[in-house]
């Protein structure tokens, strides 16, 4: 009876870490995507998932039905990651690398203020898709959205996966992220890989902001911890590695939900970096970081 | 040649300051500085907009003894030192008479300081009893302590015969202050406080937290001290685990926006606030339903949005500051303080209140009701 309620207890802190884990690696994986394109650190990338969340939020307020207001929410926070390319990154072309991380928070600072001005600043929330009434599996109580959200993180890594492996387009950015120079030998053009990788990281920012306001809410400076958080899920999975940014962020979810659970919830975001402390110093390239990685 | 050009640049000086003296004369300066925007916005943007309105308002109506008001605000963004640097400003350059705000406890000890060095009144919308205890001089504010809220609560709890309660508090300033006001004024009330956990004003997920309180034996009532987001995200997971007892939020969550927020957790859940919460559903012979209804409809109107407890805070602190220059022999900072610390019997929508040398609040426990929300509304716990 006492270990069943144990179980019990684990399965709802496992739960809980790899929902918030899920969202953490959709910023992680949106980070690798553009640094593996152009070695910037987009530091703007938890905005995108603000943007997709609270566009949602007013399109589906002015009136529009929610799949509708859904799919704008994306286009929308596209055009966002498009611009941001197109007249903040591009421009800079060349400059050094701490100058665009720079660039782009200025980015993210403006975007913030934005959506202050068009949104609002208060804290808002989508209907969940299949009730608010959780399902208890194994006794834990999950509420279904739960399951949408790994649900839709499982569809966007396959689809992800299935693009960059057997399209063309897909392996063209492979091919830039592994050698810029040699890509733009055989034709690839490089300045475009560089700009679809930031829409696929604002389409996935937009996607699971979508799907995860219905449990943690959303408001306008919703960005800038996911975009921490990320960062450091980035830095634990291994820098450049698109598994290891899953893997981060899973695993800084569950650290986190774990250590709020079992040790003591004060030090809850203090057990997550200390794990991720750990792991850099045994593996200065994080979980799944090679030595390939090396650039010159 | 020299003399002349020096002469007439005196006589012109003396134009120019005769002419501004002249204009002042006309001229009350009210100072504010609220947190508009920022992660406290949504305390300091109604509470910017209530001080536009009701400066606006005494100016249509002649201003304050043939005085028409000034008012100079800042922006902080929630930020203390930004808070720090207007103060000083208001008080150097823009000399005000008094200044009205100071959104969170945070901006407001910041600025508490200058306006003690300066001799201005200062009157804030803070919630932490630190600001008026000990008692400062120039110092003075609106909203009713945390100590006040966790007193209301634990009366709650003895009534109801639950005395074992486990706290479930954010870190951040609000959160923290109110739990050790709580945890301190507990034993008094024959509370035991049986477990702790806290959160982050950033989280997105507390289910770990309240699974170890669900837990935990012998827990009666949970109490969620916090303000923003985190206490939505509390109700929801307190649902999620389909916890029996009963949950209390603070008086920092009293808006439409978190009944909203908390979705269906929110039912049955208790929380003290002010009679301005309640309106319309206010007794016909409570002293304060046509002051809070007056408020209401005058905000509503003039902003389009619902009422907020934050403009409430703002609304009582300038009439308060208002009656006070109505009366005072002349409107220098010291006379205005003065007339500030002898509000008697003043029906605000936050309670009625007495000042006295010794209490710059002057509110007591009466000006607090116990709501519960049911249906997506507030009703009034008897």
């Amino acid at each position: 009876m006492r270990a069943s309620a144990m179980t019990t207890e684990l399965l709802q802190f496992t739960f809980s870490g790899l929902t918030v884990g899920a969202v953490y690696a959709s910023v992680a994986l949106g980070f690798t995507l553009i640094y593996n394109a152009s070695h910037v650190v987009n530091l703007a990338q938890g905005e995108f998932v603000m943007l997709g969340a609270m566009s949602t939020v007013f399109l589906a307020a002015a009136g529009l039905p929610l799949p509708v207001a859904m799919i704008l929410a994306v286009l929308i926070s596209m055009v966002a990651g498009l611009a941001l390319h197109r007249f903040a990154i591009a421009p800079a072309r060349g400059a050094d690398p701490i100058a665009l991380i720079i660039i782009t928070i200025g980015a993210s600072i403006f975007l913030r203020g934005l959506a202050q001005i068009v949104f609002d600043k208060r804290f808002h929330s989508l209907p969940p898709w299949f009730g608010a009434e959780p399902i208890v599996i194994g006794g834990a109580a999950v509420l279904p959205q739960s399951l949408v959200v790994l649900a839709g993180m499982l569809v966007v890594l396959v689809g992800l996966w299935l693009f960059m492996t057997r399209t063309l387009f897909g392996r063209a950015i492979l091919a830039a992220s592994n050698n810029p120079m040699a890509a733009t030998l055989v034709g690839i053009n490089v300045p475009v890989i560089v700009a679809a990788t930031f829409l696929i990281s604002s389409l996935l920012g937009a996607v699971v902001g979508i799907l995860v306001t219905p449990i943690t809410l959303t408001s306008y400076d919703a960005g800038t911890i996911l975009a921490l958080k990320g960062f450091a899920a980035v830095m634990l999975g291994g820098i450049g590695n698109p598994p290891g940014a899953v893997l981060g962020g899973l695993l800084l979810g569950l650290a986190e939900s774990f250590g709020a659970g079992l040790i003591s919830s004060q030090y809850k975001d203090a057990i997550a970096f200390v794990i991720l402390l750990a792991v850099l110093l045994l593996r200065p390239r994080g979980l799944l970081g090679g030595a390939a990685l090396e650039r010159v | 040649m020299v003399g002349r050009i020096l002469g007439s640049v005196a006589i012109a000086a003396t134009l120019v300051a005769g002419g501004w003296s002249g204009a002042r004369a006309e001229e009350i300066r009210i100072g504010s500085v609220v947190s508009s925007t920022g992660p406290a916005s949504l305390l300091g943007d109604p509470q910017k907009r209530t001080l536009e309105m009701l400066v606006e308002d005494i100016n249509a109506k002649g201003g304050i003894k043939g005085n028409k008001l000034k008012l100079v605000l800042y922006d902080d963004g929630g930020d203390a030192n930004a808070a720090r640097t207007f103060a000083t400003r208001l008080a150097e350059e823009d000399k005000v008479a008094v200044v009205i705000g100071g959104s969170t406890t945070g901006t407001t000890m910041a600025m508490a300081p200058v306006f003690e060095d300066a001799e201005i009144p200062f009157m804030s919308f803070a919630g932490a009893i630190q600001v008026i205890k000990p008692v400062r001089k120039w110092v003075f504010k609106t909203p009713h302590t945390d100590l006040m809220a966790c007193e209301k609560i634990f009366t709650d709890l003895n009534a109801r015969k639950l005395s074992k309660v486990a706290f479930l508090s954010g870190t951040d300033g609000f959160g923290k202050s109110m739990r050790d006001q709580c945890v301190a004024a507990a034993p008094k009330f024959g509370i035991e406080v049986v477990h702790e956990e806290t959160y982050g004003p950033r989280d997105a997920d507390m289910t770990p937290q309240l699974t170890n309180i669900k837990n935990k034996a012998g827990v009666q009532a949970i109490i969620i001290p916090g303000i923003g987001q985190g206490p939505a995200i509390g109700v929801r997971n307190y649902k999620q685990l389909a916890i029996a007892v009963p949950l209390y939020v603070s008086h920092g969550v009293a808006s439409k926006e978190f009944i909203a927020l908390a979705g269906e957790g929110a039912e049955g859940v208790r929380l003290p606030a002010a009679a301005l919460l309640l309106g319309e559903k206010l007794a016909a012979d409570d002293p304060q339903r046509p002051v809070v209804l007056d408020y209401t409809k005058a905000y509503e109107k003039k902003t389009g949005q619902p009422v907020s407890g934050f403009g409430g805070f703002a609304y009582d602190g300038f009439m308060i500051v208002a009656e006070a220059m109505k009366r005072a022999p002349s409107n220098k900072p010291a006379a205005i303080r003065d007339e500030i610390e002898k509000t008697k019997g003043f029906v605000g929508v936050d309670g009625i209140y007495n000042m006295s040398p010794q209490d710059h609040m002057g509110l007591d426990l009466s000006g607090f009701r116990m709501v519960e929300i049911r249906k997506g509304d507030w009703v009034a716990v008897p």
